[in-house]
């Protein structure tokens, strides 16, 4: 599909850029007329033959004409079997002289008949195109003309592919050239020799379309067939190396929206031991600010749009964390020390969140859009990888770095650190517990308004956003041991990608599934998670 | 001489309730059947469904109680267990329809001719008998209970944690009865049923029997549970449910006694699920939505947990809420029910029969003011107001 955007693009330049230099290819105008003639024949076996005559040629122009008879807008005139390039225009065609690109009087259209081409003529002149544009100074049609070959392997380009191998000097396309080559060495009918060193190149290079273009020859007896046959398994033990590499980094992807969702739960519940079923809620309000900041920037400061996540991002830690400290002063502070009791308060809080934000927004989705920087992907080795995958992960790495930093380097962690070992001892000290209380909560919770943020560019926004994650977050948290942000982080990403490598052999839901049930095994085996904190507190 | 045992076997408030609640199912079916649709006293039959509806609330509630009342357990997967005995009985019921469905194949249901199935998959085989499905109904959530209780407890896993992983575990069945190839319908549940032992379940009649029996087994429900919590086992249960390492250390085997009630309390919930689905005529996995677990926990909350009465009262008001406020102003019933649930565990630690406890505490207490004003002013403090500080759940 891209190689016939590239080629219309390679023709509107051949266009463009002939008339101008038209002057100097008189002489080459003049033999190349009956090739463009000739293309007219009246059997396709001729056409094709004088394509590669064209294409041999070597002229500036063959490339446009070429292009014109692939897309089907080369005529031969009825009267004069003169051939043009033409162009609907009411009931004629607006024609252009195939060799000078000069304006011709308009042929009626019952004057004119088009050329037709077939499949097999079409991939000959994909290969002709190739072979005309390998020597172009633009890299970018050198690299379409390589690829183009690499498709069709057209052993007629080889000499073409040398003369331009000699004279390429970015590396890359260079390379591709060569694959290009040995495809089309594989193609001829060269001796075997030579075919098991293409093998070889081809070998090095995209394992999936090597695969491809060595398959049909794994049958032919002899030695190229066993080269081909030896190369093919090489390649599918190296794929399966890139599937295994693939189900990590998607594992760890998804370990980091585990772990962004987890993470300020593992604050409340893990630090403060208060179950917090409404953190889902604090999660969908972060991407409800979101929401809510790309709207207002949308309607007074339009250039922001870029940046409308790194502004939404504080914003939607103060939101969360705000309504997090109200919670906690309002509700949360009078059952301390009843943890059921907590448990079914915050479900409470959780629906009555949900709702407003239900009657506020809307009970469908609301659109969160994605910065530039975001979308597109990128290539390594084997795999492709979109940017939102990587930012996810760099991100999430990030909050858990400052939000250690936090715990470990500041005095709000210090006293929170001292009010979790120790209440009585550090009131004692003339550490304001309720109040550490109150910030801790809310740091908790703005954290997971900050993980809103973040979900809201790969999931959907709506009321019901959170529901979807508290069991999941919850199993993180059990799972890397309470009280322990280190095993909230190993916790994450081991169910990540665990889910991942389970979901090939299982499915999705039942990978999904099979997980639930591992941990609640797992809990069997260890009542106090992967990291338990040890010690006579913990019974407290 | 039964009625002798009966009356030294239960405590008087809930053979008061099984009382009414036999009365019930004698009354609510003559008033459908035999009193003229223009009397005013005439029980319309969608009212009897609906109240049928709650009486297998309530025994879920009661189920819940059990444990979570008397035992300190949280389970947030009650709902789970309620709907795996609703499915043994849908399957009985889709088993029933035979060659009714629409594609009028007389062995599979619908959906499995839909999906292309050719036979009967190995754990559908037996459910076209009653007695079969109605040991399933007791059998699979007691087996669960009990595979997952005696993991549990044998490993101490306790108080919130139990609770989330309950919660986990009605996840799994909610995502693993979605899936169309887990053989029970997938999405869509069962449903269509036509027929209940011979009798056609949209009839009035089989309406008004289904009634009877729900309110049947919630008389039995109580009377088991009144007849566990007086026992012995009973006492020792609630010494679990207040300290439950000290209990350990007298020497009792704590395990087994949690999973002694818990697999009972799980039966009991399947066979409420088993009577609620003839009478609402569909099951399917959103029963197995953690949401449904915890708003049969506020049920209990409501009423009062730790009595055997709370739960039913909660279940019926709070769902007969439900009811209202879903028709009449949809958009606050999930703010009634939010506040609910936040108002309830503040304020009224032991639901309404708390409320009513300590009203009566206090009438007492007024009483004996008047009786007795020599009485020192300490003392008089003391004895009054404030209920008794709740006892802590085993953590």
């Amino acid at each position: 599909m891209s190689l016939s955007r590239f080629l219309s693009i390679i023709a509107m330049l051949g266009l463009c850029l002939f008339p101008a230099i038209a002057g100097a290819q008189v002489l080459d105008d003049a033999k190349l007329k009956p090739l463009v003639e000739a293309l007219a024949g009246d059997n396709f076996d001729n056409t094709s033959k004088a394509v590669s005559e064209l294409a041999k040629s070597g002229a500036p122009r063959a490339a446009a004409i070429l292009n014109a008879l692939s897309a089907g807008d080369l005529y031969v005139s009825k009267t004069d079997k003169s051939v043009f390039i033409g162009a609907r225009e009411g009931s004629d065609y607006a024609a252009t002289d195939p060799l000078t690109g000069a304006k011709l009087a308009p042929v009626p259209r019952s004057a004119a008949e088009k050329i037709k081409v077939n499949n097999r003529l079409r991939r000959d002149i994909g290969a002709a195109i190739g072979g005309l544009t390998l020597m172009s100074t633009n890299a970018t049609e050198r690299r379409t003309a390589a690829e183009a070959i690499l498709k069709n392997r057209d052993p007629e380009t080889i000499p073409l592919l040398d003369q331009a191998i000699t004279a390429e000097k970015d590396a890359g396309i260079k390379v591709l050239m060569q694959r290009a080559k040995a495809a089309a060495v594989l193609n001829s009918t060269a001796v075997d020799d030579v075919k098991i060193a293409a093998i070889a190149e081809i070998k090095s290079g995209n394992g999936r379309e090597a695969l491809g273009l060595l398959t049909p020859l794994a049958n032919v007896q002899g030695p190229v067939g066993e080269a081909a046959s030896a190369a093919i398994s090489s390649i599918n033990s190296e794929l399966e190396l890139w599937n295994g590499i693939q189900n990590i980094v998607y594992g760890l992807s998804l370990g980091s929206v585990l772990l962004l969702a987890a993470i300020g739960l593992a604050i409340t519940f893990g630090v403060m031991g208060v179950i917090n079923m409404a953190h889902g809620e604090m999660v969908m309000i972060g991407a409800y600010t979101t929401f809510v900041v790309q709207q207002l920037i949308r309607t007074s400061m339009p250039g922001l749009a870029e940046y409308s996540l790194l502004i939404a991002l504080p914003a939607a830690f103060l939101v969360s964390g705000a309504i997090g400290v109200i919670i906690e002063r309002g509700i949360i502070r009078f059952l301390y020390g009843r943890p059921l009791e907590t448990l079914l308060a915050t479900w409470g809080i959780s629906l009555v969140l949900q709702q407003a934000t239900r009657s506020w927004f809307g009970a469908s989705n609301v659109q969160v859009s994605s910065p530039s920087w975001m979308s597109g992907s990128f290539d390594v080795g084997m795999l492709t990888l979109t940017w939102s995958r990587l930012w996810i992960i760099v991100f999430a790495l990030s909050v858990f770095a400052v939000l250690q930093l936090v715990l470990k380097k500041t005095m709000l962690g210090l006293r929170m650190r001292a009010v979790t070992q120790n209440r009585r001892m550090a009131s004692s000290m003339g550490i304001r517990t309720p109040w550490v209380d109150a910030l801790t909560f809310g740091l908790g919770s703005g954290i997971a308004g900050i993980a809103g943020v973040a979900l809201s560019q790969i999931d959907n926004v709506s009321p019901n956003l959170g529901q979807g994650y508290i069991i999941d977050s919850f199993m993180v948290v059990v799972f890397g041991g309470v009280g322990n942000l280190w095993g909230t982080l190993v916790g994450a990403m081991s169910l990540g990608i665990a889910n991942k490598f389970l979901e090939p052999f299982a499915g999705a839901v039942l990978g999904k599934i099979l997980v639930l049930v591992l941990i609640i095994l797992f809990i069997q085996k260890r009542p106090r998670g992967l990291f338990a904190l040890k010690g006579r507190a913990i019974e407290a | 001489m039964i009625t002798q045992w009966f009356f030294s076997h239960g405590d008087r408030r809930s053979l008061i309730v099984i009382a009414i609640l036999l009365a019930i199912a004698c009354l609510v079916p003559l008033l459908n059947l035999l009193v003229p649709d223009t009397s005013p006293l005439h029980v319309p039959t969608y009212l009897v469904s609906l109240l049928g509806k709650y009486l297998t609330y309530a025994m879920l509630a009661v189920a819940l109680d059990l444990v979570w009342g008397f035992c300190g357990i949280l389970s947030l997967g009650h709902g789970a267990f309620f709907a795996l005995g609703g499915y043994a009985m849908g399957m009985y019921l889709m088993r029933q329809i035979g060659p009714r469905g629409v594609y009028a194949d007389p062995v599979l249901p619908d959906f499995m001719v839909f999906l292309n199935w050719k036979e009967l998959p190995w754990f559908w085989h037996g459910f076209d008998h009653f007695w079969f499905a109605a040991l399933m109904v007791v059998l699979v959530p007691g087996a669960l209970a009990f595979g997952f209780g005696w993991l549990a407890f044998r490993s101490r896993v306790t108080g919130v944690y139990l609770s989330i992983i309950t919660q986990a575990l009605t996840y799994a069945l909610l995502l693993a009865f979605f899936r169309n190839d887990m053989g029970f319908g997938g999405n869509n549940g069962l449903t269509d049923f036509k027929d209940i032992l011979g009798f056609n379940v949209q009839a009035g009649t089989t309406r008004s029997a289904l009634f009877a029996a729900t309110a049947l087994f919630l008389a039995l429900a109580v009377f088991v549970s009144s007849f566990i919590i007086r026992s012995k086992l009973g006492k020792v249960l609630v010494g679990v449910r207040d300290a439950e390492s000290r209990m350990r250390f007298l020497g009792y085997r704590v395990d087994r006694y949690k999973l002694f009630v818990w697999t009972i309390s799980a039966m009991m919930a399947g066979i409420a699920g088993a009577l609620y689905v003839p009478q609402v005529g569909i099951i399917n996995p959103s029963e197995f939505e953690p949401a449904n677990s915890i708003e049969a926990v506020i049920w209990v909350a409501v009423g009062g947990r730790g009595t055997i009465v709370g739960p039913i009262i909660g279940a019926v008001l709070v769902n007969f809420g439900k009811t209202y406020f879903t028709a009449a102003f949809p958009e606050i019933w999930l703010f009634a029910l939010g506040a609910l649930f936040i108002l309830v565990t503040l304020f009224l630690p032991k639901g309404i029969l708390g409320l009513y406890g300590s009203w009566k505490t206090r009438q007492a207490n007024r009483a004996a003011r008047e009786d007795d004003e020599i009485l020192p002013p300490v003392v008089k403090q003391n004895g009054t107001l404030m209920p008794t500080p709740e006892p802590q759940a085993a953590e």
